[in-house]
């Protein structure tokens, strides 16, 4: 589940995270996350002021934000559904799973309901092959899923 | 005093319902005024058989699963207390076949104790090795560790021992001990395991791992794909300070070792120790170039150890049970036991803890009990995404670091996936290219445009363009990255595709010219 503040927090709201953290050894990646999980996505207003808080060039912030996949410039929808793409699952018939559940959505990896409840997010690997094909619910997981499954999951998510 | 009931806590459980069926069981509890005590315990890798519930009768622990919260109430009707008779129950857990005949050394603990216990970690032989290593100089808790055999569980299988050596000889004022629990290998999960079902063994390897090369302080990096490892691991971590297991004294000896949580961002090319290392400093998770060697400049440019969970969590029952225990299982260089994690497409998936040395044959059609479809086997990828598929041809070969080798694959992770006949071996080559296009760092050239190169070419093979001159071009591109990148994920992508190619040609003949229908 995503929250949502006004725009005008958003500078503020940074500043007090890059300060609580920045003593870490390493901070950016836990301010980052901490941003992500506050804002729902990484918003670019927020870029420069960790740039300034750690000392580092707006370049080299962007450069980190945009490498790794868990970080979103834009906000997902209410409940993100992950499908696991990897072998274990593929070899459990995750391929068809996935194209039914893009089916049943209406929108493809990455994409978002036109109602804005469910975002669809490739994953590799769960650490759940013993029980494939899995999927991960708002961080809640799920083994052995089926397209009834998914559709129970999410009708329930829409409640 | 309250009968225990253990219903695991792992990610695997929970994933088929394991919340829902404690649920369950708390209200029977209430509801008929029983004496008893839910213990949320780790899982025995039986996975088939999740979510297993088991209650301890006159000191044997009976399971019964897989349990279903709509079975719980008939479970209490037939007398679960007293170990009763139903349709689900299997008798005596530790009498089961699949566990039986393991040898559970790093996860001996493992779905037994309750995780987040020290006291229960404490009775089952925790902390043991820890204590021999307090009294004892750095340089033979090394030696201990290299005498043990002991080689890097992440893949690579360079020997723990002469690792730590470097980095207990590296000058430095500040040293680390990382370990790398960004368990990205599809068909993997026993990193995930132990910290979500022993996490304090992994907190004794790592505090092991600092008095024995000087390091102080310790992270680790978990995948963020891993949130109930990474609770576990924080909760533990919290309690192990409170015991005084970790912080400016350990276990009373003087030495400092304080441990710290970091959480992945998605991106598996992390898995790579260097790009790791970045990662952990506030970077880019691009790969660096060798040397300089993280023993000798690592994090933050101070010498530093970085070692898988499994190689850490082993190191405790060494220390414990003394470096010959560990040795004298397993064959030819490959000393120890390993914890195979049997995934994908078979009727008994879960973790197999074992000395080096079962034939892969072995392992698919005995222990994982063959597909779970009923169809034939038709190829195995033993090492996750960059191991090599084997065919049934290559059964005969021993589970070894070398073996494994020298038939062009890799045990990597131990991880392995089963496939039946409804494979098709050219789209899981394409597969491993687009993996490897998805996930480069892109510092080095062969993994960044070869792997896209790679999928285009394996997409001209599928539609039947030019497909012979396309599969020498595939297999030359594989050759190129194979030798020309500058870590794994670039180097090992070609063994799922050349031995998909090797092994299964039919996959990757001519297919029928696909007309455009102007």
């Amino acid at each position: 589940m995503n929250i949502r503040v006004a725009n005008g927090d958003i500078s503020d709201q940074v500043r007090d995270i890059v300060d609580r953290l920045k003593t870490l050894e390493g901070p950016m990646l836990p301010i980052v996350h901490e941003i992500q999980d506050v804002f729902g996505y990484v918003p670019q207003e927020a870029l420069p002021v960790i740039a300034h808080g750690l000392n580092l060039s707006r370049a080299e912030v962007h450069g980190v934000v945009t490498f790794y996949h868990d970080y979103r410039n834009h906000p997902a929808g209410r409940h993100v559904l992950k499908l696991c793409r990897a072998e274990s699952c593929q070899s459990m018939g995750g391929d068809r799973l996935a194209e039914r559940v893009k089916a049943m959505l209406g929108i493809d990896w990455h994409g978002t309901t036109a109602d804005g409840a469910i975002t669809l997010e490739p994953v590799f690997c769960l650490g759940l092959c013993s029980c494939s094909p899995s999927a991960m619910l708002d961080g809640e997981v799920h083994g052995r899923v089926d397209v009834a499954d998914i559709e129970e999951m999410i009708a329930e998510a829409r409640r | 005093m309250s009968v225990r009931i253990y219903i695991p806590r792992d990610a695997a459980a929970l994933a088929l319902g394991a919340d829902k069926v404690a649920d369950a069981v708390a209200k029977e509890i209430t509801d008929r005024g029983i004496d008893a005590v839910i213990v949320r315990n780790g899982s025995r890798g039986m996975h088939w058989l999740e979510p297993l519930v088991e209650v301890e009768v006159a000191g044997e622990r009976i399971g019964y699963g897989p349990i279903k919260a709509r079975d719980v109430a008939g479970l209490f009707d037939a007398g679960l207390m007293s170990g009763g008779d139903h349709r689900l129950c299997l008798g005596a857990v530790e009498e089961i076949a699949f566990l039986k005949r393991q040898t559970r050394l790093t996860f001996a603990r493992c779905g037994v104790i309750d995780p987040l216990s020290l006291a229960d970690y404490e009775a089952h032989g925790g902390l043991a090795g820890l204590r021999r290593a307090v009294a004892m100089q750095p340089v033979d808790i090394v030696k201990d560790v290299t005498d043990s055999g002991l080689r890097g569980r992440g893949g690579a299988g360079f020997p723990t021992g002469i690792k730590w050596k470097t980095v207990l000889d590296a000058p430095g004022a500040r040293k680390y001990i990382v370990c790398n629990a960004d368990e990205g290998d599809s068909g993997t999960f026993a990193d995930r395991m132990i910290m979500e079902g022993d996490p304090f063994v992994l907190i004794e390897g790592m505090a092991i791992a600092g008095l024995a090369t000087g390091a102080t302080k310790g992270f680790v990096y978990i995948r963020s794909e891993y949130p109930h490892a990474i609770a576990a691991m924080t909760e533990a971590v919290e309690i192990a300070g409170r015991a005084g297991v970790l912080g400016p004294s350990v276990l009373g000896s003087g030495k400092a070792f304080d441990i710290e949580i970091r959480t992945g961002a998605g991106a598996y090319v992390c898995g790579e120790e260097t790009a790791l290392l970045n990662s952990l400093e506030g970077k880019r998770g691009i790969v660096r170039a060798k040397p300089p060697l993280p023993a000798h400049k690592g994090l933050f440019d101070c010498p530093t150890v970085i070692n898988n969970v499994i190689s850490l969590a082993s190191v405790p029952v060494i220390m414990d049970k003394g470096a010959a225990h560990y040795r004298d299982f397993g064959m030819g260089r490959s000393r120890g036991t390993i914890p195979l994690q049997i995934a994908g497409n078979v009727k008994h998936p879960g973790l197999y803890e074992v000395a080096f040395g079962l034939t892969l044959g072995e392992i698919v059609d005995e222990i994982a009990g063959g597909t779970a479809s009923g169809q034939p086997v038709k190829a195995v990828q033993v090492g996750g995404p960059l191991g090599a598929y084997f065919p049934r041809a290559l059964f005969d070969t021993p589970f070894d670091y070398e073996a494994f080798a020298a038939k062009d694959g890799l045990i990597g992770h131990a991880g392995i996936v089963v496939f039946d006949d409804s494979a098709d071996m050219l789209k899981q080559a394409r597969f491993a290219m687009e993996f490897c296009a998805v996930e480069s760092c892109g510092k080095c050239t062969p993994c960044r445009i070869g792997s896209t190169r790679g999928v285009e070419t394996a997409d001209k093979i599928a539609s039947g363009i030019e497909p012979e001159k396309n599969r020498a071009l595939l297999a030359d591109l594989c050759n190129t990255m194979k030798f020309g990148s500058l870590c794994a994920l670039g180097g090992f992508t070609p063994y799922p595709v050349l031995s998909a190619m090797a092994h299964f040609p039919d996959d990757f003949a001519p297919g029928p010219m696909v007309e455009a229908a102007e």
